[in-house]
């Protein structure tokens, strides 16, 4: 079987040129850069024995940067859903003073080096930094603990939210709350029943994707975090950690942990946006 | 992973929802959702942003000006365009391509292969550095060969390059993607049949059609290229003025407690990131005109 029948099984005429070409392209490219390098580390991990592999991945310090990698990145995604969505209407239904200069500004996560925000984060929630000041007086400290780490994973996942529902938001047609309030429906119901279920598909997506980022997130984290282990260590620093010891068997096992997870993530994430476009009929 | 990078869409006057009673809040329900939102973006994005400039120029325009042309900044300078000069229009000419496969063509496994493009966004930054370590390290597939040959590539300049390929892969091709699937290929098509060769149909009628959201794709991509953190970092070594991009020098001047000198190196990058998201709203107005313009 050929290169071009296998993919074109059913060698229906293509009328424009360059299929082949840009095919083999793509694949080769795509081979060089992230398949082969990816699989480097399933290859280099399956030099540890199950037994070696198990030991590595659920030692107790590995196990604590699970715990706080998963759980404060869920939180995180929660609360970007939540304001996510406020953000997202306000910007769709609202008009006030600043308002493209805000939207523009949504993206700043996305454009802004992960280590410019990481340390400006952490001049805030600093004992003597702006925010931080004001906490400190009510015996909450930020910077260097756990909920560090939490607010650095909600500033990076800040637009996934944002840029997931607004689309959905704008291409929504009025007649839909016009025929609900005819019907009697108040302002809470509308939202409830009418809104609500067409947005969530999106909603879940930015979760998500808020969420898979950042379980992956190394940059804006490790400044903030204070790095102390069992407490607030993160699960991409103990890769670090193990590699600047020239442990690259270990920090692979634990990277196989991350690649799985974020397979798995990726797999949802499909399902759920293919979930999306049949609700919304949006085809994305 | 498609949507989220910033696919061009128009926006919508929201004039239209407030003088609806269908689709309107009561007005203390709109001061409660906007107060939130608006606190919500001042908490989380423009104070860090202003946090940026005021900690950069606290210790004065003097201390700002020096930081910023020492020469370990601006080495650091010069090897975050460099590596952003190579690993960009790489990954553009791979974009460009691959979604000409993807949007022009019918072919077995298609949504697979989109999928296995976004893949890169899904690996943590750490462990884009790790492949490339294990690959050309000292210890690494390649290591030994490398060694004999006196080629450098983790602790050295292809090092973060490779790494930065990688991070940035997926940004031309998922912007190019779905636009070019939304045109479809009768304009190719009609070139075909007047004659045109390949060549012609990419320059003549393709390119001018996706112009605005390769640009946009570009511009994302340089972004994060020169941006990139965690990747980098695994495979630099971090060696000062050979292999120390710009965000790395910020790192390195913040654990020196150097904290003015980060600062103003981190304001160069703040100010790269805030042409970037104008650049962006420029296009995506631009864009936005070329559509209604057809309509």
């Amino acid at each position: 079987m050929t290169f071009a029948t296998f993919f074109n099984p059913t060698r229906q005429t293509r009328v424009l040129p360059g299929f082949n070409l840009a095919l083999g392209y793509t694949l080769v490219y795509l081979s060089l850069m992230v398949l082969i390098p990816l699989s480097a580390v399933f290859i280099k991990s399956a030099t540890l024995s199950w037994s070696e592999f198990w030991a590595v991945v659920s030692a107790p310090r590995v196990v604590a940067t699970y715990q706080l990698s998963f759980g404060a990145s869920l939180l995180a995604a929660a609360i970007n859903a939540v304001f996510g969505l406020m953000l997202a209407w306000a910007l769709v239904r609202y008009r006030f003073p600043g308002k493209k200069l805000i939207d523009a500004l949504v993206d700043l996560p996305f454009a802004l080096p992960t280590a410019v925000a990481g340390i400006a984060l952490t001049a805030l929630y600093a004992g003597n930094g702006w925010i931080g000041s004001l906490l400190e007086p009510l015996g909450i400290k930020v910077a260097f603990t756990p909920l560090g780490v939490l607010v650095a994973l909600v500033f990076i996942g800040v637009p996934f939210v944002v840029r997931t529902v607004q689309p959905i938001l704008e291409d929504l047609e009025t007649e839909l709350e016009e025929a609900a309030a005819s019907l009697g429906a108040h302002r809470w119901q509308i939202f409830r029943r009418v809104l609500l279920p067409i947005l969530l598909p999106a909603l879940l997506t930015g979760f998500a994707l808020a969420f898979a980022r950042a379980v992956g997130e190394y940059g804006s984290v490790i400044f903030i975090a204070g790095n102390i282990p069992m407490i607030s260590e993160i699960t991409p620093l103990i890769i670090i950690t193990k590699l600047e010891q020239y442990d690259y068997v270990g920090a692979t096992a634990v990277a196989v942990v991350m690649l799985v997870f974020s397979f798995l993530m990726l797999l949802f994430i499909n399902l759920l946006q293919a979930w999306s476009a049949k609700r919304t009929g949006r085809n994305r | 992973m498609a949507a989220v990078a910033g696919v061009l869409h128009a926006r919508v006057d929201a004039r239209r929802y407030e003088t609806n009673a269908a689709t309107r809040e009561a007005p203390w329900v709109r001061r409660l959702i906007l107060g939130a939102a608006l606190s919500f973006f001042v908490l989380f994005l423009l104070m860090p942003l202003l946090a940026v400039f005021a900690e950069a120029l606290r210790k004065g325009w003097f201390t700002y000006v020096t930081a910023l042309t020492d020469p370990d900044a601006l080495s650091a300078i010069y090897l975050t365009l460099l590596v952003a000069a190579i690993a960009v229009p790489l990954n553009l000419v791979f974009g460009v391509v691959a979604a000409w496969t993807i949007a022009k063509f019918e072919f077995r496994g298609k949504r697979f292969l989109t999928t296995l493009i976004d893949l890169p966004f899904s690996v943590s930054p750490v462990i884009a550095g790790l492949i490339f370590v294990l690959l050309f390290g000292a210890q690494g597939w390649f290591g030994d060969w490398l060694f004999e040959h006196d080629i450098k590539i983790i602790f050295a300049v292809p090092g973060l390059v490779l790494a930065t390929v990688f991070v940035t892969f997926p940004f031309v091709a998922r912007e190019l993607i779905p636009l070019m699937e939304a045109q479809g290929r009768e304009e190719e098509e009609a070139a075909v049949v007047l004659g045109a060769n390949g060549w012609q149909i990419f320059w003549r009628v393709t390119l001018p059609n996706i112009k605005w959201g390769l640009l946009y794709g570009v511009i994302l991509c340089n972004a994060r290229a020169m941006g990139e953190f965690g990747a980098v970092s695994v495979v630099s070594g971090h060696i000062r003025g050979q292999t120390n991009t710009l965000p790395l020098h910020v790192e390195i001047l913040y654990n020196e407690y150097n904290f003015a000198a980060a600062f103003a190196v981190a304001s160069l990058l703040a100010l790269l990131a805030m042409v970037t998201l104008g650049l962006k709203s420029v296009i995506e107005w631009k864009a936005n005109q070329g559509v209604t313009a057809t309509d």
